[in-house]
């Protein structure tokens, strides 16, 4: 059996899931962060998969480039925000950060 | 099954199972580190979709940026070496009910739904055709990517710097 668009779509299917069990069930905001990282690389393997094997052209290619630049901004403003609950809270338990809880 | 097929399910196991480590490790710095598996082995699949200039962004911004600075907020949040402060999880069960749901559904969906898929042809080198790319059909995302890109990057600053009374 050669490697196909399946092959592709269920490795991403198990990162994403991953990804998503992390960001459920972690407490530690850094680890959500990680887990953030895997859905993004998810979505990312798919759009260049697709693009190899249905559009047969480079647009595909185009927005996992702009998911990687998204991925990039994403992981500096979140740690920035880590950073600065870890000053207010001591803590980067995200169960512990419940000030605007009502 | 050829030698190519053998190194394509060496790095899918690669992918999945340092993935799975960073799920499941009790300790952060180990789910920090299993993340370079992931990262890796994802531009080694770029590789076989053929998306050269892809596989080479993605080792450099993912692994030479965003995982060492995953790794900094990890070193710099303190306490790490105590499990039970820096990797607490909760509710485990419910967690792995919803990973299988999830995966199953989404496993479901790519083995049976009919995609237009046709043969690819051989691998031609990508870094030409995206560049022609960003600079016509898309030259507004390309735009706007700078400004979100600029934006994060203050707003970055903004947050960790230290307010002056």
């Amino acid at each position: 059996m050669s490697i196909g668009l399946a092959h592709y779509l269920v490795i991403a299917a198990v990162l994403f899931s991953l990804g998503l069990f992390i960001v459920v069930t972690r407490r530690n905001a850094v680890a959500i962060l990680m887990g953030v990282e895997l859905i993004l690389n998810a979505a990312n393997v798919n759009f260049a998969a697709f693009s190899r094997f249905v559009t047969l052209d480079v647009g595909g290619q185009v927005f996992s480039l702009f998911g990687i630049v998204l991925a990039a901004a994403e992981a500096c403003v979140a740690l920035a925000i880590v950073l600065a609950v870890f000053r207010t809270f001591r803590s980067v338990d995200v169960q512990r950060t419940d000030d605007m809880r009502g | 099954m050829g030698v190519a097929e053998i190194i394509f399910y060496l790095l899918a196991l690669l992918v999945v199972g340092s993935a799975a480590l960073v799920a499941f490790s009790r300790n952060i710095v180990h789910s920090a580190f299993a993340l370079l598996g992931t990262f890796l082995g994802v531009a080694g699949l770029y590789v076989y979709l053929s998306a050269d200039f892809l596989a080479v962004v993605q080792a450099l911004v993912y692994v030479g940026g965003i995982l060492v600075l995953i790794l900094f907020a990890v070193m710099l949040t303190g306490r790490i070496r105590d499990v039970k402060v820096s990797n607490v999880s909760a509710g485990l069960v419910p967690g792995l009910l919803f990973l299988v749901l999830v995966l199953g559904l989404l496993s479901l969906l790519a083995f049976k739904t009919p995609w237009a898929a046709s043969v690819p042809g051989a691998p031609v080198e990508t870094t030409a055709a995206i560049g022609d790319a960003l600079l016509t059909d898309y030259v507004l995302p390309f735009e706007i990517i700078s400004v979100v890109l600029v934006a994060a990057m203050i707003g970055a600053v903004t947050l960790v710097r230290k307010e002056e009374k």
